[in-house]
């Protein structure tokens, strides 16, 4: 059962000068990505690469240029007013930097219990106990319901984001870099904290991030995106274990390793080089100006993601037998 | 390793801030040395000291923070004393330093080739014409596409990857003794991350340099340095080559630090969590910083400040289990 699938979703800025457009950023390219309940599906690639507006593309705070988005099969685009509320209830972002995320000139009890007015769950002293409760899952005392978030370290705004984010008692939640802006030690405990909670409250999760070794501790399947395109998509063992897609490998490689006599390993792919413009995305595979093992077809036609075994997706010429 | 000669030897620095809110006491008794030739990491989390240990070594601690005690000696030289126009010598001939924001660290007024060649004019006193030429030279050599083109452009033409490649070529102009890198890839996409400590490992076999890489990432220490120091709240608690450090850690802390990291092994389970936060630094914990937060605390913890023990030649702990008993945990 699938929670939320996009086919073919594409997401083009325009850039305008003199209220002409002059240009567009191809952000996001004919994405099918499919979120199954109960799962968390982890999204890697570099900075520009489009993981971000895919994700807020998928909850609507941008609306794509074309394509299609079912939320338990029901389309997207056909909801009514009301109907796109009770999404907007479903789903939740927590986004990466928690002192820009946070309003300093509110109340945690109003930081947290905002979206239970919005959604006529709670009100008055109700809402406090709600707050609490809440406070409580993310592992925050009663004292902080009155505090500013000014009086909160990092880690702790993190956890006040994450109380928000559930008060609507969502099914879908979006972490959106959730853990980059902080230290291990306290970034363990928030991963903790996220499989916790995700156990007991049936949750389903997006988790983008540009660090590879904390997508492969949380999800259960992963998508690898380059330039707007989703370059390889499978679960956790078949994209880490066995990466096809000459980007996935190199990026892997890529990836500083905790064990120090893998420096002295030889690399099977180094990427030179860097990600080209999404103005002017690179013809036919967009990652051809950068792949080891490319040959004629990769710049003229742009590959399809196809299934190499077991729903392990990948976009690559060299796979599909062409 | 007796063969090489001791480059930079930290002793004893004590650095402090004085703030309105009591005194930071940022530094307490950081002892390390660096050897000719080799990249020694120092890692710990926000806000251990780490930053402060590099510009405790620059001379560039500003108010309302002070070093209080210590001694920095470079080729037996002591940095501390020195006036700030001997040190201004110092600084991007002898010393240079590449920092975690090359956005915020290059003037957005000047052009590249400029910015790089002026620590030829400034301490070489080269002619300007031939000063920048020197830096295209070196711009190529730090892997700069176009490098001719690039010399021409402002910072804001280039990207992050590039831009902290034209701050490396900065520091290397004048062959410094020792570059001190501090976060120098935190910023970058792991591809660009990887060209960079590529680069980096090239060019400090190419001319020798000794490098003190700063960072918060266990992972880039295990692929770069030599030899590693761990801070904790203003102490170093371990200190030892690199593969001790990730084979056989000893101190409870670097025992944690690592656990915590995510890997292939964590997939799916918990990881371990070290209780607690790091403390403040204005009144912080008496006797063992850490012992608020450590498992293995024992009353001794609390009352006296452990001292460093060289478990073995090259690894040091400062830590009371390895006083009482002679195995680890």
């Amino acid at each position: 059962m699938d929670l939320l699938e996009c086919r073919k979703l594409t997401k083009y800025f325009p850039i305008k000068s003199f209220f002409r457009q002059i240009g567009k950023v191809h952000a996001v390219e004919e994405v099918d990505l499919t979120v199954p309940v109960g799962q968390t599906v982890g999204l890697v690639g570099e900075s520009g690469c489009g993981k971000t507006t895919l994700a807020r593309t998928l909850l609507l705070l941008i609306r794509p240029t074309s394509g299609e988005i079912l939320y338990n099969g029901q389309d997207l685009f056909k909801l009514t007013k009301k109907e796109l509320k009770a999404f907007r209830r479903d789903t939740a972002i927590v986004f990466q930097d928690p002192y820009s995320s946070l309003d300093p000139r509110m109340l945690i009890a109003d930081v947290v219990g905002e979206p239970l007015s919005i959604h006529g769950i709670a009100h008055g002293e109700d809402r406090d106990d709600v707050v609490l409760d809440l406070l409580e899952k993310v592992g925050l005392k009663t004292e902080h319901l009155y505090r500013y978030p000014h009086e909160f370290s990092g880690g702790q705004r993190q956890r006040l984001a994450i109380a928000r984010a559930l008060a609507g008692d969502p099914k879908f939640i979006l972490l959106d870099e959730a853990t980059s802006a902080l230290d291990v030690s306290v970034q363990a405990k928030i991963l903790n904290m996220l499989n916790r909670l995700k156990a007991e409250l049936g949750l389903t999760y997006m988790f983008i991030s540009h660090d590879l070794s904390v997508v492969r501790h949380l999800s259960n399947r992963i998508g690898v995106m380059y330039l707007g395109r989703m370059v390889e998509f499978g679960t956790r063992e078949q994209v880490f274990d066995n990466p096809v897609h000459p980007y996935t490998k190199g990026l892997m490689l890529a990836s500083p390793s905790l064990d120090p006599d893998a420096r002295y390993r030889p690399r099977e792919v180094t990427l030179e080089g860097e990600v080209p413009s999404a103005i002017n995305p690179p013809a036919g595979c967009r990652f051809h100006p950068r792949c080891p093992q490319k040959f004629d077809a990769c710049s003229n036609t742009s590959p399809e993601l196809v299934d190499v075994g077991d729903g392990h997706l990948v976009s690559c010429h060299i796979d599909s037998g062409t | 390793m007796e063969e090489k000669e001791r480059l930079l030897i930290v002793d004893k620095l004590r650095t402090q801030f004085f703030t309105y809110g009591g005194v930071v006491e940022a530094l307490d008794e950081v002892c390390f040395e660096i050897y000719e030739g080799e990249i020694f990491g120092l890692v710990g989390e926000s806000g251990c000291g780490k930053s402060v240990t590099a510009s405790s070594i620059l001379g560039l601690v500003a108010k309302p923070g002070k070093v209080i005690s210590g001694s920095v000696l470079l080729n037996g030289e002591d940095l501390l004393a020195k006036s700030q126009q001997e040190m201004n010598k110092v600084r991007g001939s002898r010393i240079s330093i590449i920092f975690q924001d090359p956005t915020s660290s290059l003037n957005p007024l000047f052009r590249i080739g400029y910015q790089v060649a002026e620590p030829y004019i400034y301490h070489q006193k080269k002619q300007k014409k031939l000063a920048i030429a020197e830096a295209t030279s070196i711009l190529e050599t730090t892997g700069l596409p176009d490098s001719a083109d690039k010399a021409k452009n402002y910072p804001h033409e280039l990207s992050g990857g590039m831009r902290q490649r034209a701050m490396i070529a900065m520091a290397l102009t004048c062959q410094p003794d020792l570059l001190i890198a501090d976060e120098p890839t935190t910023n970058l996409d792991v591809t660009i991350e990887r060209q960079i400590l590529d680069l980096v490992k090239a060019l400090q076999a190419d001319f020798g340099t000794s490098v003190l890489w700063i960072t918060h990432d266990m992972a880039v220490i295990a692929q770069i340095c030599d030899r590693v120091a761990v801070m904790y709240a203003g102490n170093i608690v371990e200190k030892t080559d690199v593969r001790t450090l990730f084979r056989n850690p000893k101190h409870p802390y670097t025992v944690q630090l690592l656990q915590a990291i995510p890997s292939a092994a964590s997939s799916g389970g918990d990881l371990e969590e070290i209780p607690g936060s790091v403390p403040r630094l204005i009144r912080p914990p008496t006797g063992c910083r850490f012992h608020p937060r450590c498992d293995h605390a024992a009353s001794v913890c609390s009352e006296i400040k452990p001292e460093e023990i060289a478990l073995e030649p090259g690894h040091t702990v400062a830590c009371h289990l390895y006083e009482r008993v002679e195995e680890g945990p």
